[in-house]
């Protein structure tokens, strides 16, 4: 038994309740040997503590449209978990995209692969080397 | 081993990301584990343990989150231990007990923490135990550890616990169902949730019937809940509160804390043997004598000779 499995918190921000990509999501994880804690819809402050508490590796936020409430998640969790990598996808526009990266947050906007998220959380959190 | 020690002090001193960085450690099950149990066992024994169990889709997080704001007006904060199975194929977990139980609305009196099996069996996680005296002796006051959703054998729960809270629903099994050996008497209360639910007065019936005939309990509370909209659950919380009492007055709560010491001991001792054979297995020697064990040019027993020879080097 690998006893260094890595955890990634699963959120999703904003209003709408769009469950399917980000369940697809986890469950690539979870079959990629992560163990993805699943928050549903979630404000700041449930993510922020679950980012906390949960000790995780990496942090998986679905946006759902409003890119304001995004960065204020992003930045709330940078500020208690500066270590922590994040990573986003969802309906994601361009314009809101370049922001995202600006914090260093890596995006997979819709059409993205599930082979590249697993590997992005591979190497975010350090099971593989590149 | 420094830093674990640092971590320690951290955590004892109420430092939050210490305590949580602290549980991956003892999930983690290193070398640091045994210098991390030594230094909880003076310092717990004050929280009161509670376990949840029940098979899957009961309304276990359901209700835990409703029993939540019941805790904190009792006794100030109170700790969630939420465990979710392991995937035996990718070892990947999905833990999704938080969907029903918001840490942020708590706020800082309250630490949800899921943890997933891990490939242990029994309801828990390997590193539960060490979890709950952790919480403990950060002196949180209240764990209430969530169990897998089990069927009738993973029990591990009772050996945990002070007081094991059944969730079932209306309709759960039948008279025979009910006379199986298992969950009904792991249950110190029992609560039939989702009872707005046809079926949940011949449940309360079958439930009674069956946990009547035990004799070495007295008979449990059997209380009716539906989680969603908080109908029961004040009550069921003073059910909980009440057995726990009982424990106190009876003498039982230091029974049940010297199996449980005793539990845990023996589980420590077990995970350095099974470390010990995993070596002696990992060597030629013993790698030889499998070969030859299978195809019985070696009998069994000798091989086992040459095994425990080989751990107790």
């Amino acid at each position: 038994m690998d006893h260094s499995q890595k955890r990634i918190l699963m959120a999703k921000t904003g209003l709408d309740g769009h469950w399917r990509g980000p369940t697809i999501v986890a469950r690539a994880l979870r079959d990629a040997g992560f163990e993805v804690i699943m928050i549903g819809m979630a404000n700041t402050d449930d993510i922020v503590r679950a980012a906390v508490d949960e000790d995780v590796d990496l942090v998986g936020l679905n946006i759902g449209g409003h890119i304001n409430v995004a960065l204020r998640a992003v930045n709330s969790v940078r500020e208690a978990r500066p270590d922590v990598p994040i990573f986003a996808g969802g309906t994601v526009p361009p314009h809101a995209k370049k922001q995202l990266e600006a914090l260093d947050v890596e995006v997979f906007p819709p059409g993205s692969q599930l082979v590249d998220i697993v590997a992005a959380a591979d190497r975010l959190t350090g099971r593989s080397a590149d | 081993m420094h830093d674990i020690q640092q971590l320690i002090s951290a955590a004892l001193d109420g430092k939050r990301a210490a305590l949580a960085r602290l549980l991956s450690v003892i999930e983690r099950a290193d070398q640091n584990l045994l210098a991390i149990e030594s230094q909880l066992t003076p310092l717990v024994g004050e929280a009161f343990v509670i376990g949840i169990t029940g098979p899957p889709g009961a309304g276990k997080s359901t209700l835990i989150n409703r029993l939540v704001p019941h805790a904190l007006e009792s006794f100030g904060q109170a700790a969630v231990l939420a465990i979710d199975p392991s995937s035996p194929f990718s070892q990947g977990a999905l833990l999704g007990d938080r969907v029903r139980m918001r840490g942020g609305e708590f706020g800082e009196q309250v630490f949800i923490r899921s943890m997933a099996s891990r490939g242990e069996e029994g309801g828990l996680a390997r590193a539960t135990s060490t979890a709950v005296r952790l919480f403990d002796a950060c002196k949180w006051p209240v764990v209430i550890i969530e169990t897998l959703g089990i069927g009738q054998v993973e029990l591990d729960i009772m050996n945990l616990a002070d007081t094991v809270l059944v969730v079932l629903n209306p309709g759960w099994g039948d008279e025979i169902q009910a006379n199986k050996a298992g969950l009904t008497e792991a249950g110190d209360v029992f609560a039939i949730n989702k009872a707005d639910k046809p079926g949940a007065a011949q449940t309360h019936k079958d439930l009674m019937d069956s946990v009547s005939l035990i004799s070495s309990k007295s008979m449990p509370d059997i209380m009716e809940t539906i989680a969603t909209t908080d109908k029961g659950v004040l009550e069921l919380w003073q059910a909980i509160t009440a057995h726990h009492a009982r424990l106190i007055s009876s003498g039982e709560l230091g029974e049940r804390r010297h199996n449980r010491q005793r539990g845990l001991i023996r589980r420590i001792i077990s995970d350095q043997i099974n470390r010990l054979m995993d070596d002696a297995f990992n060597t030629e020697e013993v790698a030889m004598l499998l070969e030859k064990s299978t195809v019985g040019e070696v009998d069994i027993q000798n091989t086992l000779h040459r095994v425990l020879a080989l751990m107790n080097r």
